[in-house]
């Protein structure tokens, strides 16, 4: 591999000088017959493709009126010209937003609106070549559907959504992208995207009891397919497998052990995290939440609680209610999304985000901390985008920032903010968000970092930050690869909850 | 898809490089894969290899990083049974890089 430099910070962070052509190219690799098979899509591109994706397009803007909108609606102001992290980073103009929408907006014009079909080159509308179907594949896959260019639009333009029906029209023709499927396919088979069967999950938590009982001297429990439980903890499978996020699966654990609350996690959802959403696909995003029912129902759990995953936390805050019935919201006719409402206990949030769960506890005065153990730190928080712009914490409006950052506070001496216009709901996309996850990504994962790292370069030099708390397991897996090529310790990005971990008392210590 | 070819026999490698079919491998392939990473192989790096092959064989999946460094940990003494003593050993990372040259596919996911 390449190697693979970080660019330049800004001098003053404006808009970058163009390079046009800059991120050119075949896209990440591309799905194969048997991936793409296994999830029920065509193994490779048909050979009507031309005629399939533009039928896919019509279907997409009739069952959803806001890409309709989205294709119509845009003026060429330039507000989000420069609020892309993937442009900022790489300067090629095509992934300035509103570019990257016009490559799907051309081909709108021409297939679907009067003036495109009778006078093409007047209007800027596109016939679907293999050249500009390839394109797509490119530049929609160097998207991470973050949503912050579309904080500034004023018409509120959702380019992830653009992006997903992208996706989701060139996966209909067989041509998806190898990360996203091959994950989505190990959910199915597995019961969770890193593909880890019940055994080896098994395993790894009982050793997790024995290092937590090293440290502590207390016997902190991570259970498992335990009927009855009052909690199904829902997580990133990367908590059970990559470093800095099994630190937060400790912290969860303490937290349970230490306000006496029965939980469990389950080996048919042992997954949080739901790439339906990331390939905009409704039927991949409903089968992979209806795992969750699936387990509740068995389990007969009364709370469902998820862990430090951001897209998660958008799926389950906003769309498990219709898809599985956890929420208010599921038909009357869906017996088991109603079976599932009957039995939960609605005096609590369903879901609960775990930070919310930590938070109310902390408010109870259930949870006793030693600050001091976090003193090695000078702690900054990176909002995760699924959260920040796609879901809500707690009962006041902006809860999704404030939360974790009170737990933060209340478990550490040392909290400063990064720079305004780089947090909460403009907050900067780790750059690895939306199934861009992968190492065929790397170049364009390291330049899209490169917002995020100016402005911790800036509380590393000022405050002499060390250590950036976020609740999302992309973000962490992102981080720790990125970190080292601008410089930084990989070990500067932890979890939320490892902040916990490192100072909640534990019995009578 | 793309092809190695060691001592004279070629093997089905996936775009990444990673062993398709898990049975392909042996040491030669090792440590050609190895070679390609630009890593030289010592003992040290054997130790980890040849345990996550050991690992797999029962739990058909790589083991977490905490699980190797602990494992690591037991076998060569608390000093190396760390992440930054297998970072030292695979540059790329533990998780992918010894996964590779030890013939397993690949762990996928926000890791």
């Amino acid at each position: 591999m390449a190697e693979i430099t970080a660019p330049a910070y800004r001098v003053i962070p404006i808009i970058p000088a163009l390079k046009p052509g800059a991120m050119e190219g075949k896209g990440p690799f591309v799905a194969s017959e048997k991936i793409n098979e296994a999830i029920g899509f065509p193994g490779q591109l048909v050979e009507d493709w031309h005629d399939k994706a533009i039928a896919r397009f019509g279907e997409l803007l009739q069952k959803y009126r806001s890409l309709r909108v989205y294709m119509d609606a845009c003026v060429h102001c330039g507000a989000c010209t420069d609020k892309c992290h993937y442009f900022i980073g790489s300067q090629d103009p095509k992934n300035m937003p509103v570019a990257r929408q016009d490559l799907m907006r051309s081909v709108y014009r021409r297939y679907f609106t009067l003036p495109g079909k009778l006078f093409p080159k007047l209007v800027g509308a596109r016939d679907l070549t293999r050249e500009v179907l390839d394109e797509w594949y490119n530049y929609y896959n160097q998207c991470s559907e973050c949503r912050r260019c579309s904080v500034f639009c004023p018409y509120g333009i959702d380019t992830a959504e653009v992006t997903m029906a992208a996706r989701e029209i060139l996966d209909s023709i067989g041509y998806g992208q190898k990360y996203s499927n091959e994950i989505i396919g190990k959910v199915h088979k597995i019961g969770n995207n890193l593909g880890l069967p019940g055994p080896a999950l098994e395993d790894t938590l009982e050793g997790l009891e024995e290092d937590v009982k090293d440290a502590t001297g207390i016997d902190v429990k991570f259970p498992i397919d335990v009927k009855g439980a009052e909690v199904l903890l829902i997580t990133p499978s990367a908590d059970f497998f990559a470093e800095p996020h099994i630190d937060s699966l400790i912290g969860y654990a303490k937290v349970f052990h230490a306000t006496g609350t029965s939980w469990t996690l389950s080996s048919i959802a042992s997954e949080a995290g739901n790439f339906g959403m990331f390939i905009g696909n409704y039927e991949q995003l409903r089968k992979i939440a209806l795992r969750i029912r699936e387990a509740a129902l068995e389990l007969g759990v009364k709370r469902i609680v998820v862990g430090e995953c951001g897209h998660a936390w958008r799926v389950a805050y906003s769309f498990w209610n219709t898809l599985n019935g956890v929420g208010d919201g599921a038909g009357e006719v869906d017996k088991f999304a109603q079976m599932l409402q009957k039995q939960l206990d609605h005096r609590y949030k369903q879901p609960t985000h775990i930070c919310e769960f930590t938070w109310d506890h902390i408010q109870q005065g259930n949870l006793r901390f030693n600050k001091s153990l976090n003193d090695k730190h000078v702690i900054t928080f990176h909002d995760s985008c699924n959260v920040a712009r796609g879901s809500r914490m707690g009962d006041l409006p902006g809860g999704q920032f404030e939360i974790p950052r009170n737990i933060i506070r209340s478990v550490a001496n040392n909290f400063v903010e990064m720079r305004e216009g780089t947090t909460h709901e403009q907050t900067f996309c780790c750059g690895g968000g939306g199934g861009l996850l992968t190492d065929d990504l790397i170049d364009i994962r390291v330049k899209g970092a490169l917002p995020r790292m100016e402005a911790l370069h800036q509380v590393q030099q000022e405050h002499g930050v060390n250590f950036m708390a976020t609740i999302c397991a992309i973000c962490k897996a992102q981080f720790t690869k990125v970190l080292p090529i601008y410089g930084f310790d990989r070990k500067v990005v932890g979890g939320v909850h490892q902040l916990v971990s490192n100072a909640i008392i534990l019995g009578d210590q | 898809m793309a092809n190695i070819e060691v001592g004279g026999k070629s093997y089905e490698t996936d775009e990444e490089g990673y062993l398709i079919n898990l049975t392909d491998w042996n040491t030669d392939v090792a440590n050609y894969i190895a070679k390609t990473e630009s890593i030289e192989m010592s003992d040290q790096h054997w130790e980890v290899i040849n345990f996550l092959r050991e690992y797999f064989d029962e739990y058909q999946i790589a083991p977490a990083v905490r699980v190797l460094t602990k494992a690591i940990g037991k076998k060569l003494g608390p000093d190396k049974g760390n992440s930054e003593y297998l970072y030292g050993l695979f540059p790329y990372g533990p998780g992918k890089q010894a996964c590779k040259i030890a013939g397993l596919p690949k762990p996928t996911g926000c890791v």
